[in-house]
């Protein structure tokens, strides 16, 4: 689950981590206001969506008097913000972020990753921050500290001096950068996040130390642990088809095609999109209904499917282990009739109690295409999408 | 002989008695495993499935001499149960429980190294469909009756493109030595590799095929080593031609966040390690009975 910049700066303050003095707004008053509050004479109104690389996208804006801010509020507020992480289609400005601006004398770039490799919590540091890593890692390789931390004994300060020393910035910071370091790594730790990101972290002409920009991921898998966490949810910054989906317990992930597909179990759904792709179609979604494909699931996978107006053609693929064919097949009877589908429906049904499922399908006089591989199965769906 | 179970392995269900637990262990003893009792905190001395029920695993394995078990505790809860295991001695546990998070495993990891290698628990899963040797013993949810014994050794990350690789292998007449899932998470008991060194090293298995997917770095490991460790030939599909950039598909591990986690790109790596590429998920059996055809003319 992703945040926003100023979620996950409160959440990263409470940890030491230093950031400038900032304040939310939903309007363009509260905006003004806001400014005020901070004081000094230059600020900053970030919009807020959960992508990075929205300066170049014309998402944060540098103002120095009260017309400045209204005008950008103005401008950004209820705007499709896109970057080029968001697609097309750009995330929705709900909510802005103002903050006194900084003299910047110095960029870093710190971030805190799972690292799947070593299987540990991992620091990547560099000091040539301001720049994505994708773009440090190819232009300036040199740059960038990698330090693993041992989970038994969790990350020890002389790691952080380490990072810090590596960095190379000037004494007197030292002693900032090695708690900020600290503390994310405790965030990371305590709030079970995937990654925290501070890009950049800045060094000040007036040697002060601040997390100007803040990304945290945090673990799907342990939100049950972490309520307040799952609280932060901003739901505006999903695409609404995987909202639904998600609400409903499937694992869905909205794609640009018109060929709806519900398979059950993660690895044979991704399958299935390839065979769609290499039998020329395009796939609309992923959509994983997990072990037990129960007829109330089927029924809910298709109206999640179904939310979706490009899908011209149903795909049903299940590889049906403890939870049989037959009953399989009964749930799409049940959820052709219910919801009154009109569109062809392609249905490939194998393992327990196969003869049996196809049987139900046929008898039931359904528009259902049935189709016994998976070659055959993206072949017809293909076939019938085009000739829709 | 099979690899990591067989008909004679006494195992022990951590979970035993809940409704999930309990309908696996039923299909578990109806295949033919040896299932020698259960652990349900809290329902220790009573029986359960006409096995005896304990407290701890420690109790367990004292009483039973189970040196395999199979984990049903739900996600809060299983990280804790994996190394009670670890702890009690069993030699090899799966774990079926989808949902365990991240840093959890992360401590299980760090809290095996606890011990010798020779005294290590080997771990399967998390979120897996488990491990069977067909006609021995079944470890796990997959329905049994889709695999037939033979030569070839599977491991993969996904139950259901698993039960399709099977289901093609069974029509061409191909049998599998062991089946093993290893799980759809980023931090997981075994990697590839860990299985294709456990494969090579067991006479009865001829070939090895890798079901893999999107995400991480395993596949690419697995295929250095079996260019540069193994005689037996190995045979992949990467699942995931489609996925996006930076999206979760459905397993948490199955999400792209780096160079070489692309199912092309680890299709690019596998191939120059000189593994055979099963080019579409329907062609994975054809791609198999190939192979192992072909080693059948050499010998």
């Amino acid at each position: 689950m992703d945040i926003h910049e100023y979620q996950a700066k409160e959440l990263l303050a409470k940890f030491g981590v230093p950031i400038p003095r900032g304040a939310l707004a939903y309007s363009p008053e509260q905006a003004t206001y806001r400014a005020t509050e901070i004081g000094g004479n230059r600020w900053v109104v970030k919009a807020q969506i959960h992508s990075g690389a929205r300066g170049k996208a014309g998402g944060i804006k540098v103002c120095s008097d009260d017309t400045e801010i209204q005008r950008a509020a103005e401008e950004l507020l209820g705007k499709m913000l896109v970057t080029h992480q968001t697609g097309p289609a750009g995330k929705l400005v709900s909510r802005l972020y103002i903050e006194e601006a900084t003299d910047i004398a110095k960029e870093i770039y710190l971030a805190f990753v799972m690292d799947r490799a070593t299987e540990r919590i991992m620091v990547v540091a560099s000091a040539a921050g301001g720049m994505e890593i994708e773009e440090i890692s190819t232009k300036q390789p040199e740059t960038i500290i990698r330090v693993s931390v041992d989970p038994a004994v969790g990350m020890q300060r002389f790691q952080a001096r380490e990072v810090a020393y590596g960095l190379g910035v000037d004494p007197e910071i030292i002693t900032k950068l090695v708690p900020t370091i600290m503390g994310c790594y405790r965030a990371f730790r305590d709030l079970d996040a995937t990654m925290v990101e501070i890009n950049p972290l800045v060094v000040t002409k007036d040697k002060n130390l601040f997390a100007l920009d803040a990304k945290m991921s945090f673990d799907d898998n342990a939100l049950f642990r972490r309520p307040h966490i799952a609280e932060l949810r901003d739901k505006s910054q999903e695409d609404p088809r995987e909202t639904y989906a998600s609400d409903r317990g499937l694992a869905y992930v909205g794609l640009d095609g018109n060929i709806g597909c519900v398979v059950n179990g993660a690895g044979l759904a991704m399958a299935t999109l390839d065979m769609i792709k290499l039998a020329g179609g395009e796939p609309a979604n992923f959509l994983d209904i997990g072990g037990g494909a129960s007829p109330e699931r089927v029924a809910k996978s298709f109206k999640a499917v179904l939310k979706d107006n490009n899908v011209k053609t149903l795909l049903l693929n299940v590889f049906a282990g403890i939870n049989r064919c037959d009953w399989v097949a009964k749930g799409v009877v049940d959820a052709v009739k219910e919801l009154d589908i009109k569109m062809p429906i392609i249905v490939r049904l194998a393992g327990t109690n196969v003869e049996e499922g196809r049987r139900i399908l046929n008898e039931n006089d359904l528009s259902v295409i049935t189709a016994e591989t998976l070659a055959e199965a993206a072949e017809k769906a293909v076939a019938a999408t085009k000739a829709a | 002989m099979a690899i990591l179970i067989n008909e004679n392995t006494p195992v022990l269900i951590q979970g035993f008695t809940g409704r999930i637990g309990t309908f696996h262990t039923q299909e578990m003893i109806d295949y033919g495993t040896n299932v020698v009792g259960g652990v349900t905190p809290g329902k220790g001395g009573t029986t359960h499935l006409g096995r005896p029920v304990f407290n701890t695993v420690k109790g367990a394995v004292q009483e039973t001499g189970a040196e395999a078990s199979i984990v049903f505790v739900p996600p809060p809860f299983a990280a804790d149960a994996i190394m009670e295991a670890a702890d009690a001695g069993i030699r090899y546990c799966v774990c079926i429980t989808d949902g365990i998070p991240a840093q959890d495993m992360i401590r299980v990891k760090r809290y095996m190294r606890r011990y010798k290698k020779e005294n290590r628990m080997v771990l399967t899963g998390p979120n897996c469909a488990g491990t069977i040797s067909p006609g021995k013993a079944m470890l796990g949810i997959m329905p049994g009756h889709i695999y037939i014994p033979g030569r070839v050794g599977v491991v993969g990350r996904s139950g259901t493109l698993g039960y399709e690789a099977a289901a093609q292998m069974k029509a061409l007449d191909i049998g599998v030595s062991t089946s093993v899932g290893i799980g759809g998470d980023p931090i997981n008991g075994s990697s590839f590799r860990d299985i294709f060194e456990i494969f090579e090293n067991d006479p009865e298995t001829d070939a090895v095929l890798m079901i893999g997917e999107i995400g991480g770095p395993q596949e690419a490991a697995a295929g250095e080593y079996a260019r540069d460790h193994m005689k037996k030939p190995v045979i992949a599909y990467i699942a995931g031609l489609s996925a996006p950039k930076g999206r979760r598909m459905g397993h948490a591990g199955a999400i792209i966040s780096a160079f070489g986690e692309s199912a092309p790109e680890k299709v690019e790596i596998l191939k120059n390690c000189g593994v055979f590429i099963a080019p579409t998920p329907s062609e994975m059996g054809a791609t198999v009975s190939n192979v192992v055809s072909s080693l059948k003319k050499v010998a």
